[in-house]
């Protein structure tokens, strides 16, 4: 068990940086889960904390003791790899058990610590095969197994998940929740998947190029997004924005066709004065109500009920967005529906630097 | 329609055709008619050479006479002949030191172009020049190099004071062994760096990562990641390599022809010395014959050596 800090952690590839200065300090026993777009350094990062890459400048801590120049040995990571990095020459029991074999641990003693492993992971009949033998999401599964058995200071899982079946996605989730709780170890997580963001996490990290764009608790982020980046990344299906101005007055947001739409609650008086700025609004799928009395009208383009809900293409202020109802609507292509927003979910953002208001 | 008929109708090939057509159109059939030049090549040009060297074997036919069937004559004559012998014993221990030492040494060198270091191809490049120079040229190359007066390692030493004479490379039965084995090392390394090198490229890096986050050390990643997953190619590599090296002669004929008093004479050389020199093609071929077992061993351990393992086997439960 271990907390973890980055501080003003560097890294570049040659002349192209990929860390541009990343801040993040994870208490001891957190479950800490990187989010962001494809490409924006969330595996680099936990290389340079595994100690597989150099980092160009900054400082990595480890219950407070700075590793930059500790070898990966030492740190005493398991890491879970993106492509699960499985010895193809070693059974599922040697793979799991590789790292005690290093150590010369007996073979009965190995035998003992892999199988409670293999039984967490439903891997108990598969133990004599080899990688190649198995499915993508039993590879998976070794691959975790491999990093339990260890027992480490810290757990890196690199989209663990992203190979499994959607059910069994599920209990793996429970499954890694329910490790982080019996073992208390501090987890580092990346995933893609805001499903497993949102209901694994202590805190979630929203990165982009390079950069931290806000760290916080799930429904934080969720409430309040620091900036369009993350309102936009948090929360599936995604946040609609729609572009416009404050009207004169100061009293209601004007889209760029005209459409009138209520003010966030708690939108302060010092940006009111803001009006005549080009600002985006921020709408939450989730946060529109039906509404025939009144409200705005929004043109239907397609209806998709899931059963529980019911998601709805629609036009609305001339922007396309996506309203999510709980009731069942039958509204057809091209009807008119009138909807009410909820103004405490709403925000507003200014359209030049993204920043919330 | 009755099922009778659906069969009838359902089968790809109705009575009605010819056997040539159904011949032609079946899976195997196609197979043996592309196979076809291939195996009249190989009749031609290795199972008719290699025939007739057997059967020469068989005869006491000298050059400028044909022979006639004498049995085993020849064999029964080589087999209390000593030079015959020494060849044998010259041929397994060149094969195996010479083997050894290339692969330790490809193995190494592949290791360490495989590191990230500068100038890493122009290294690689360097690496392949004794493969790509002929080996007569070579062997000439070294024939200077071991001359007994103006050895170019004798002088060095001596400058260094290590030794008071030149050395007698050539002319000293066990200096000429080990001379002709170091030229034919230093000439088959390349083969093996590189093969090996390509070997070390297909391993995934992430494999040494996990194994390195796991608390392996170098030494521990080496014996228990590199080498298991290497040893398909190596199979392979050594196969070939073991095969060069016995059957060579080329560079043995250019240095020492198999001198100094036979202490360098390899069944190859042994076998063309008695045959065109000597006239005794009967006999310089049962000699080659004599070879075949060995090569078959060879080829038979290499066979099961590259049996695809266990774990490289997919797919299937
Ligand atoms: N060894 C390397 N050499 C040069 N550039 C690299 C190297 N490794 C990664 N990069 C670059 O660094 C950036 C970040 O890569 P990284 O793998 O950390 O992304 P990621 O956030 O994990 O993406 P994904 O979600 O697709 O896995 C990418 O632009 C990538 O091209
Ligand atoms: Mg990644």
């Amino acid at each position: 068990m271990a907390s973890v800090e980055f501080i003003d952690v560097r890294k570049s590839f040659g002349a192209h940086p990929v860390l541009k200065g990343i801040d993040i300090t994870i208490a001891d026993g957190e479950f800490v889960i990187l989010v962001g777009p494809s490409g924006c350094g969330k595996s680099t990062l936990l290389r340079t904390l595994a100690g597989l890459e150099n980092i160009s400048a900054g400082e990595i801590r480890i219950n407070g003791r700075p590793v930059n120049t500790l070898p990966p040995k030492e740190r005493d990571i398991a890491m879970v790899f993106q492509n699960y990095a499985l010895y193809p020459h070693l059974t599922v029991a040697e793979n799991m058990g590789f790292s005690l074999m290093l150590k010369k641990t007996p073979k009965a003693e190995i035998a003992t610590q892999v199988r409670p492993a293999a039984e967490i992971l439903g891997l108990t009949h598969l133990l004599d095969r080899y990688p190649r033998q198995l499915s993508g999401g039993q590879r998976q599964r070794v691959a975790m197994g491999r990093a339990i058995v260890r027992d480490p200071q810290v757990f890196l899982f690199d989209e663990p998940l992203s190979n499994l079946d959607a059910k069994l996605r599920v209990a793996m989730r429970s499954e890694i929740k329910e490790l982080h709780q019996r073992l208390g170890t501090t987890i580092i997580y990346v995933t893609h998947d805001q499903i497993e963001a949102m209901t694994m996490a202590d805190r979630i990290v929203v990165m982009q190029d390079g950069r931290v764009e806000q760290i916080g608790t799930p429904l934080d982020l969720y409430d309040r997004p620091v900036n369009q980046f993350v309102a936009g990344f948090i929360g599936s299906p995604a946040m609609n924005f729609i572009e416009g101005r404050l009207a004169p007055d100061g009293s209601r947001f004007v889209a760029a066709d005209g459409t009138a739409l209520p003010l966030p609650a708690g939108t302060d008086v010092a940006s009111r004065t803001a009006a005549g700025r080009a600002l985006v609004y921020g709408l939450r799928p989730e946060s529109v109500r039906l509404d025939p009395a009144g409200g705005v009208p929004a043109q239907v383009v397609v209806t998709e009920p899931t059963g529980a809900e019911t998601q709805v293409s629609a036009r609305l202020a001339s922007t396309g967005v996506i309203c999510v109802f709980r009731e069942r609507i039958a509204a057809r292509p091209g009807e008119i529906i009138h909807v009410s927003v909820d103004t405490s979910a709403t925000h507003l953002f200014d359209a030049e630097t993204g920043q919330r208001l | 329609m009755t099922p009778t008929e659906i069969r009838a109708a359902a089968s790809d090939s109705p009575p009605s055709r010819s056997v040539l057509r159904r011949f032609v159109e079946s899976r195997n059939g196609l197979g043996l008619l592309f196979m076809l030049p291939a195996a009249a090549f190989l009749l031609c040009f290795l199972t008719y050479p290699l025939g007739l060297g057997v059967w020469l074997g068989f005869t006491d036919t000298t050059i400028g006479r044909p022979g006639i069937f004498i049995g085993l004559e020849n064999y029964a004559w080589l087999l209390d002949d000593p030079v015959f012998w020494l060849a044998v014993f010259n041929t397994v221990l060149y094969t195996a030191i010479a083997s050894v030492l290339k692969f330790g040494l490809g193995l190494w060198l592949a290791l360490i172009l495989n590191e990230r270091l500068p100038f890493k191809t122009f290294f690689r490049a360097i690496v392949l020049l004794p493969w790509v120079v002929p080996t007569v040229l070579s062997a000439l190359a070294f024939w200077w190099i071991y001359d007994s007066q103006f050895s170019i390692i004798s002088h060095v030493l001596m400058g260094w004071g290590w030794i008071d004479a030149p050395i007698n490379f050539l002319g000293d039965p066990g200096a000429a062994r080990a001379s002709v084995i170091a030229a034919n090392v230093w000439r088959g390394i390349p083969f093996v760096a590189i093969s090996l090198l390509a070997g070390l490229q297909t391993i995934p890096q992430s494999l040494n990562e996990a194994a390195v986050l796991d608390g392996a050390t170098p030494w521990q990643r080496f014996t228990k990641i590199t080498l298991p997953l290497l040893t398909p190619i190596i199979a392979v590599v050594m196969t070939f390599s073991v095969l060069f090296t016995f059957t060579d002669f080329q560079l043995i004929y250019v240095l020492t022809r198999g001198g100094p008093v036979n202490a360098t004479h390899l069944m190859a050389t042994l076998s063309f010395q008695r045959a065109i020199p000597g006239g005794q093609l009967g006999e310089g071929a049962a000699i080659a014959v004599a070879m075949i077992p060995f090569l078959l061993a060879a080829i038979l351990f290499s066979f099961f050596g590259l049996q695809r393992r266990k774990w490289q086997q997919g797919g299937q439960d």
